[in-house]
């Protein structure tokens, strides 16, 4: 008999923030827009012998913010330790990370199919950046460390994810709130955000399936607490380096096919690090995990701990934006509008802002706001947003629905000029071609220099040819 | 020129009246290494060209600007580096030879300040590689000797800098003291040595050994010298996190002030057995001048003191292992294999300690014995203004005695270390001498009690003037 | 948990920790002396620990941060980033290859 097997998915996610300077040091952080490699370094970030990190204060207070905006606990007293592990492109031989107590935890994700706890959000420098090519007929790697020491965020769920749409959802989730607070570009190619999954497949017992209203198992009851019925295995792959949504997701169904089809046969499949290759649509070993890394982390004794006292706590505070999920909630509310409608028109919260002000103008002008984001969408109002005041926008939007007051006769009298002057379209239209009647619309429009209405105009030409 | 008979203070006001220039004092110095340093060894680098060129620079200054002295308080005066110190566009090996050609791009900030207040560096030297020694045998060149009896070892780490100073190569040695290795070799060299409260001097660019235990201290012949030095290096600095915004104070002003009252107190876990007879008799004899100055001594208890060590052993070598972690011959020096023997048994030592299912037992462990040794002396010092204790259990050894028992090597540091867990302040001065070898004493103090440290040792010293009696290069 | 001696494997997983390779001299060797330095250093399971904080650090400073701001005084040029290097190609560092697909 086939056996039942659930998908378990814990994420951890890297983000790059945006701070001017790298995490440690004051080299400038933009290793994206570097002109030459290797520009933006100093002794800090290239582990020369002697050099010493000072924390930077504004990547710590990002960090902060963004757990709260994912509902964590801040530990208050916090610090950096040491993370031991040898790769070229890791200067110092450690990086410096955050061990037993992360900046934030216990934190959640709401997705459509339930939430996903965030089991922690800490602050770390990034490393240096690896380039795989040939030298003289010799694989080589080579090393540019503008990227080394950029502060990076790094946000893990627990092995709560069922599915590969739901890594998605999550991943997009996350994303979504990192750029409303304006902390990170995420920009995916160049590896702003990464995604690292990872997947097993879980055993169903026979009592198990309880499903959800979409018909997916749910299984986040059966995981925890003392009535779990579901152990998690005893193995899982980490699939890293992803760096779009789609891949993440065919990654993990690639995973989920490859995984069963070993258990199938009754083994376990090897615990160990994969990469995605898109153009096969495969994933591939990178790394066999012989043995369980010992970074010997402890305290990095050149940084004194963070004490996040009650007043510099208030002060993040006090300069994060509105929840995005409030101000969801409020445009609903306020100005009839749906979060699929306004999510494609902003990412950060001073764009979300601007159109705030915007939407309280249109709603002050008695204009239809669901009216005047459609035709946002559609680029119907060719203006740059953001960047102008709002009621340039007011104003172009009137004139874009604005119809000239015009008598049938009069309308008529335009529409026999244009039916002469374009036999074609009038032919084609008499033979069934439907756009015909749109070119016909447009005709009569410029003849008439006027803006007439479109249904109206659409039945008067019908009954005229 | 008498260089070996003078002081910063002597040579400052020469430099002054024009009893001689800067060129000719630098010149003094170069000569002197050329005829002395194949017997000592302290130096791993000679700045000849740069040292001249900046004497000529400073004698231009002298002519032109009368305030120059006010400006730049150690116009002038030569210096020996420790080659832990990183300086712009010389060598610094660290007495290694995985970075035996490696050449910074920048100067430590120490450096940085003591340029600025007008040194000249006149060479690096030599060091048990990493600051991993006692005795500077553990240096990946030749070991440095006592300038005193040339069979035994100068101390360590920093046994370059004490031996060049002792034997009037350079009036100040810049040493790096993380367990004992600026107090051990002023101790074997006759020389004054500070180890300042940890965070009162930058590490920054300072080659890191262990870094909540590195202190950057110097060694002078003279108390007046070495506060007139640590005026120049003390101070917090932005780009050293653990540098401490306590004001530094003018350490010359003090000295001469009497110390009536004074509490001295004696650790008794420090006169045990073990303690060599001879240092023990020269402690009570300097002990006697104290109270001739009006101070007074009690018997004091650090109980945990004999865990100190143990500690020491857990934590220096986890920080060491990270530490030497960035040497992997792919932006500086060669591959890890050419490491020493120190350095590998270091890093191993730290793996392990650090290591999964050892961390409690080990760096954890030691990391809460740390905070009993620190409030060991906080206890003490409720009860005392400062400790006095012998700076060695022995007097300068052989070379070659201990170089194949590691653990007895360590044990050499066990008077000192304490000190270092605990984060405060210990001061070498001249005892007097034993079988014709300088014995050491220090005196420690609480966190920033340097001012203190110096006021106590400056009257002993000018009471006693060990200090004049100069090396003899016996066994040579 | 800790051991009275190390074992040859002790010292060869220590040695691969630290990135270090040894000689079959060095393994007996150290396996003798970092033995009678463990033995030394098990005596701190003596001492009573209980509810005492641990020091990894002594000055007692905290949050000791800087401005988010550039600051190009220690900045490198490329060239001066790979002066040290014995092994580079044009503006990078060079390593043997790391990863194959």
């Amino acid at each position: 008999m086939d056996k039942k097997y659930q998908t378990i998915i814990g994420m951890e996610i890297h983000v790059e923030l945006k701070t001017n300077s790298k995490m440690f040091c004051g080299c400038k952080n933009d290793p994206f827009h570097a002109e030459k490699p290797n520009i933006y370094t100093c002794p800090v970030c290239l582990g020369l012998p002697g050099a010493l990190p000072v924390a930077n204060k504004k990547a710590i207070e990002w960090t902060i913010a963004l757990g709260i905006a994912l509902g964590c606990k801040i530990n208050k007293f916090s610090k950096f330790d040491r993370k031991h592990y040898f790769y070229p492109d890791l200067p110092k031989g450690y990086q410096i990370s955050q061990y037993d107590m992360p900046f934030c935890f216990d934190g959640k994700v709401e997705t459509s199919f339930g939430p996903i706890k965030i089991t922690r959000v800490h602050l770390e420098e990034d490393t240096g950046k690896l380039i795989h090519q040939k030298v003289n007929g010799r694989n080589v790697s080579l090393i540019d460390f503008n990227r080394s020491g950029v502060p990076l965020v790094e946000i893990v769920t627990e092995p709560e994810i069922y599915s590969s749409v739901q890594a998605k959802e999550y991943a997009k989730k996350l994303r979504q709130i990192v750029r409303y607070l304006d902390i990170s570009d995420c920009d995916m190619e160049k590896g702003g955000m990464r995604l690292e999954a990872n997947i097993s497949l879980a055993v169903i017992p026979a009592k198990a399936g309880i499903q959800d209203k979409k018909g997916n198992n749910r299984l986040d009851p059966l995981l925890r607490g003392d009535d779990k019925i579901l152990e998690l295995p005893n193995y899982k792959v980490e699939l890293k380096n992803i760096n779009s949504f789609r891949f993440l997701e065919r990654g993990i169904e690639y995973e989920i096919e490859r995984q069963r089809e070993i258990l199938e046969k009754g083994e376990t499949p090897i615990q160990e690090t994969r990469g995605f290759n898109a153009e096969k649509g495969i994933t591939y070993s990178q790394r066999t995990k012989e043995e369980a890394a010992d970074y010997r982390y402890f305290p990095d004794p050149d940084l004194p701990p963070i004490n996040i006292n009650d007043k510099w706590f208030s002060e993040i505070e006090s300069q994060m934006p509105e929840a995005l999920e409030d101000l969801f909630a409020r445009w609903i509310k306020e100005y009839k509008i749906n979060r699929e409608m306004t999510e494609l028109l902003f990412e950060t919260s001073n764009q979300a802002k601007w159109l705030d002000k915007l939407f309280s103008e249109a709603v002050k002008a008695k204009l239809p706001v669901d009216k005047l984001i459609n035709l946002l969408i559609h680029k119907k109002i060719k203006t740059e947003l953001f960047e102008i005041d709002q009621s340039q926008i007011i104003a172009e939007y009137k004139k874009e629905v604005t119809v000239d007051e015009l008598a049938d006769d009069e309308i008529v009298n335009y529409i026999k000029k244009a039916v002469t002057a374009n036999p074609q379209a009038v032919a084609d239209y008499k033979a069934g071609k439907g756009n015909a009647i749109n070119f016909l619309v447009g005709a009569v429009m410029r003849e008439a220099k006027k803006k007439i209405e479109f249904n109206r105009l659409v039945k008067l030409i019908k009954s005229s040819v | 020129m008498d260089l070996l008979g003078l002081t910063i203070k002597n040579v400052s006001e020469k430099l002054k009246d024009g009893a001689f220039s800067c060129k000719e004092l630098i010149k003094e110095c170069l000569s002197i290494i050329k005829i002395n340093d194949k017997k000592i060894n302290a130096f791993l680098t000679l700045n000849e060209d740069g040292a001249l060129k900046k004497a000529d620079e400073f004698d231009n200054l002298i002519k032109n600007d009368k305030e120059i002295f006010k400006k730049k308080p150690l116009l002038g005066i030569p210096m020996g580096v420790k080659d832990l110190y990183t300086t712009r566009g010389i060598i610094t090996t660290a007495g290694s030879k995985i970075i035996k050609d490696y050449n910074p791009p920048f100067n430590a900030t120490v450096i940085r300040r003591l340029i600025d207040a007008g040194v000249i560096i006149v060479g690096k030297t030599n060091e048990d590689a990493w600051g991993h020694g006692s005795s500077g045998e553990n240096t990946d060149y030749e070991p440095t000797k006592n300038p005193y009896d040339l069979s035994r070892v100068p101390g360590g780490s920093s046994s370059g800098s004490g031996a060049a100073v002792s034997y009037g190569a350079c009036l100040v040695g810049t040493g790096t003291d993380t367990g004992s290795s600026v107090r051990l070799p002023a101790g074997y060299c006759n020389l004054v040595g500070l180890k300042p409260t940890y965070g009162r001097v930058s590490r920054y660019g300072v080659i890191a050994m262990a870094s909540s235990f590195d202190s950057i201290g110097h060694m002078t012949k003279t108390v007046y010298d070495n506060a007139k030095v640590l005026e120049v290096t003390a101070g917090v600095d932005p780009y050293d996190g653990t540098t401490v915004p306590i004001r530094v104070d003018k350490y010359t002003k003090v000295l001469g002030q009497n110390i009536k009252g004074l509490k001295i107190g004696l650790p008794k876990e420090y006169f045990v057995e073990g303690l060599d007879n001879k240092i023990n008799i020269s402690i009570r004899e300097s002990l006697k001048v104290f109270e001739k100055l009006g101070a007074t001594i009690e018997e004091i208890t650090l109980p945990h003191t004999d865990f100190a060590m143990a500690a020491y052993y857990i934590l220096v070598p986890s920080e060491v292992s990270s530490n030497l972690s960035r040497y992997d011959g792919v932006r500086y020096g060669g591959p890890r294999e050419l490491f020493g023997a120190e350095a590998k048994r270091r890093i191993m030592l730290g793996s392990y300690t650090l290591s999964s299912g050892y961390y409690d037992a080990y760096y954890l462990k030691a990391a809460k014995v740390r905070t009993l040794i620190k409030q060991d002396f906080e206890n003490a010092f409720k009860k005392v203004d400062v400790l006095i204790a012998p700076t060695s259990p022995t007097l300068p050894f052989k070379i070659g005695e201990k170089v194949n028992n590691p653990l007895q090597m360590y044990l050499s540091d066990i008077f000192l270390c304490p000190t270092n867990l605990a984060g405060i302040p210990g001061l070498n001065v001249p005892s007097g001498f034993a079988d014709g070898l300088p014995v050491g004493m220090q005196i420690i103090g609480s966190q920033f009690s340097e001012e203190l440290l110096y006021k106590v040792a400056y009257l002993f010293e000018q009471e006693t003037q060990h200090y004049k009696i100069r090396p003899q290069f016996k066994n040579g | 948990m800790t051991k009275k001696t190390l074992t040859r494997d002790d010292i060869l997983h220590i040695a691969k920790l630290g990135n270090l390779t040894l000689n079959e001299n060095e393994i007996e060797l150290f396996k003798q002396q970092l033995s009678s330095v463990i033995e030394y250093i098990n005596k701190l399971q003596e001492v009573n620990t209980e509810d005492v904080e641990p020091s990894s650090q002594i000055t007692g400073l905290t949050d000791v941060l800087r401005e988010d701001k550039i600051n190009n005084e220690r900045t490198l040029t490329s060239e001066q980033a790979l002066a040290n290097t014995k092994s580079k190609e044009k503006n990078l560092f060079k390593v043997k290859a790391i990863l194959t697909e």
